[in-house]
């Protein structure tokens, strides 16, 4: 492992992920266009609200960063086992709920002790939402993309029943929860910004992961598994199936972390929609950092960046946020195409 | 006296919440067939959806109709563009392309539907004449929309375009080995292509079909997991447009089954009811197993 060897080549990555970000960005603005939207406040307010300041951009863009990077290292960790865990957004639904419940009665706890049970407990719902899929996977050979995916409604309605029945608030007014104990909350990073204790931990797991991938022989064989499952089988030495479904148990563990750190780090409540897509934006950033750890957390940015310029252009140019989805599209589609030419 | 007419009223609804789900599972049950699964579907539905609103909304529901199928069918050309002549991991650009389609629409409604929808004309019910008469199953199947009745066309044209033509052999080859078929001289790409869509087709008439026969207008990210809900029914349906479409049944009663709740006055929570396909469909695909395993190189580029 020479680091100077490594160092041209992840310039080159870095280029490849601004690629398909700028087409992205250019096929937005051209149905903008097509629209009759006047593009050029968009544009605007798309950059004011991802960099125009440094206060957009620790406070928005990186706050909408944090759950995307877990998210994307979730996914990564899945398919890096070739399996595709298309149910982060129920998995971070069923985290969220989890740690509010338990953020709900931590009053009497230190912050650091509180802390970590939160962040458990999004851990563990997350966790538990991907089992049925993870048996169905193991025990009968069902692909998991279905089950994760209906699962997502589940962990819709699952928010939703939360918050109108056993979680809502004591006024019982409106369909959110009572805010988590004051110690159940992520500390912010600094006075006066809304970026919290979570986008650290966000980092910590990215080099976390990185390092499980690279330097452990769990990691390699994971990899084994998700590069050519039928060699790894010859091995006689790689439980296959077992392999995939504990990559897939732990990928919706981290989802659910996701969930949880939302909860505890920006909205100390439970809500409705409390996730705007993340399960899904965060393929993209995995694709997009070509599912290497570190590089899904500059993805992340990069789309923590976009989604906050999103809220911008909805709040000043009335363009729906929705649209950014099209840059997702855009980016995941050429991810893939370049991807096949340069592997 | 009362009982049965609630019953009756229950499997109308099944047959008509369940329309959309079968028209989009019969297409979807041809791509399958030929190795391509699609989960851009559920971006071709809502295309169709959002496709079926601006037509009828401008030229009446036969141009809702129409461009419903347009819409669908532009979706999954993007999707055969990616995943069969790009030889893109199919499940990847599936869900790339309904991201899309669910930005697109969400933009594009912005624009066309600003002063709100309200005046869309919607496809009337027709009364099949003599046998809407047949006791449970006339009032059931035969007082429905025309897509209803599409779809009743549609299934078993679908089954004997797969089982009785030379296209359904080579389209079934393309799903079963697709290296044996190239070898027997069927051009792969342009088969699975063309099933594909097919399948984008029948996505949008489905869109039609929720917008037109059932909400009446179009709102963001309104066919919720329809679409995918479709491939889990294909999965339960055997890969055959007859089982599919018993199963796009069950899943409209499913569905059906909140609305005679709520009528009664049920204390049971909503969001069960809301819940209920998704958790049937989980439970169908483990009930499907072991039975029928699908095209053997399903979700295999070439």
């Amino acid at each position: 492992m020479s680091g100077t060897a490594l160092a041209p080549d992840r310039t080159r990555s870095l280029l490849q992920a601004t690629v398909p970000l700028g087409l992205g960005l250019l096929v937005l603005a051209g149905f903008l266009v097509l629209a009759g939207f006047p593009v050029m406040p968009a544009v605007n307010a798309l950059w004011r609200g991802a960099f125009g300041s440094w206060y957009a951009f620790s406070s928005a863009a990186l706050v909408h960063a944090t759950p995307l990077i877990i998210l994307g290292l979730a996914f990564t960790l899945g398919s890096k086992a070739g399996a595709i865990n298309v149910g982060m957004e129920g998995q971070f639904a069923a985290g969220a709920i989890a740690a509010t419940w338990v953020g709900l009665h931590l009053g009497a706890l230190p912050a650091m002790v509180a802390i970590p049970i939160v962040l458990a407990a999004g851990l563990l719902g997350g966790a538990v939402w991907i089992t049925a899929p993870v048996i169905l996977r193991i025990k009968f050979g069902i692909t998991e993309v279905i089950s994760t995916l209906l699962l997502n409604f589940v962990g819709y309605a699952a928010v939703s029943y939360a918050v109108t029945g056993p979680l809502q608030e004591s006024g019982r007014t409106y369909p959110q929860s009572d805010a988590i104990a004051a110690s159940a909350r992520l500390p912010q990073l600094s006075h006066g910004s809304r970026l919290h204790l979570g986008f650290v931990l966000a980092l910590v797991t990215a080099a976390l992961l990185s390092v499980l991938l690279r330097r452990t022989t769990w990691g390699f064989r994971l990899r084994a598994v998700g590069a050519g499952p039928r060699a790894a089988a010859l091995t006689g030495r790689i439980p296959l199936t077992k392999v995939a479904g504990v990559a897939l148990l732990w990928s919706g563990a981290l989802a659910g972390l996701g969930g949880a750190v939302e909860v505890s780090g920006v909205s100390y409540a439970l809500f409705q929609n409390l996730s705007p897509g993340y399960g899904f934006t965060a393929i993209a950033v995995a694709l997009l950092g070509r599912e290497r750890p570190m590089l899904v957390l500059v993805a992340g940015v990069l789309f923590g960046a976009l989604e906050a310029g999103a809220g911008a252009m909805q709040r000043d140019a009335g363009i729906p946020a929705v649209a950014v989805q099209v840059v997702e599209a855009v980016v995941i589609i050429t991810a893939l195409l370049t991807a096949r030419r340069s592997a | 006296m009362i009982d049965s007419a609630l019953l009756v009223g229950f499997a109308a609804a099944s047959v008509r919440v369940g329309t959309p789900l079968a028209l989009a599972a019969v297409g979807e049950s041809i791509a399958e067939r030929s190795g391509m699964i699609n989960l851009g579907i559920e971006g071709a539905m809502l295309a169709g959806a959002f496709g079926a609103a601006v037509g009828a909304a401008h030229g009446g529901v036969a141009s809702g109709v129409g461009a419903a199928v347009v819409a669908g069918l532009l979706v999954a050309t993007v999707f055969a563009a990616v995943a069969v002549a790009a030889r893109a991991d199919q499940i990847i650009s599936g869900t790339a392309v309904t991201l899309g389609a669910t930005g697109l629409t969400g933009l594009l409604a912005q624009r066309a539907f600003t002063g709100g929808n309200l005046s869309l004309p919607i496809l009337p019910v027709v009364h099949v004449p003599v046998i809407e008469h047949i006791p449970l199953v006339g009032p059931v199947f035969f007082r429905q929309t025309v897509l209803t009745y599409a779809c009743y066309v549609l299934i078993p044209l679908a089954s004997a375009l797969l089982w009785r033509t030379r296209f359904g052999l080579e389209l079934r080859a393309c799903g079963e080995a697709p290296a044996a078929a190239t070898a027997a001289g069927v051009h792969v790409g342009r088969t699975r292509a063309l099933a594909v869509l097919m399948g984008g087709a029948c996505a949008g008439l489905a869109g039609a079909a929720l917008v037109l026969a059932q909400v009446g207008m179009f709102t963001e990210r309104m066919t919720a997991g329809r679409g995918f809900i479709a491939i889990a029914i294909v999965a339960l349906g055997r890969w055959n447009p007859w089982g599919t479409a018993a199963a796009a049944l069950l899943f409209g009663g499913a569905t059906a089954l909140q609305y005679t709740f709520q009528a009664a006055g049920s204390h049971v929570p909503y969001q069960l009811f809301l819940a209920l396909p998704y958790l049937l469909a989980l439970a169908a695909l483990g009930m499907a197993v072991g039975r029928h395993r699908g095209p053997a190189a399903l979700g295999q580029s070439h």
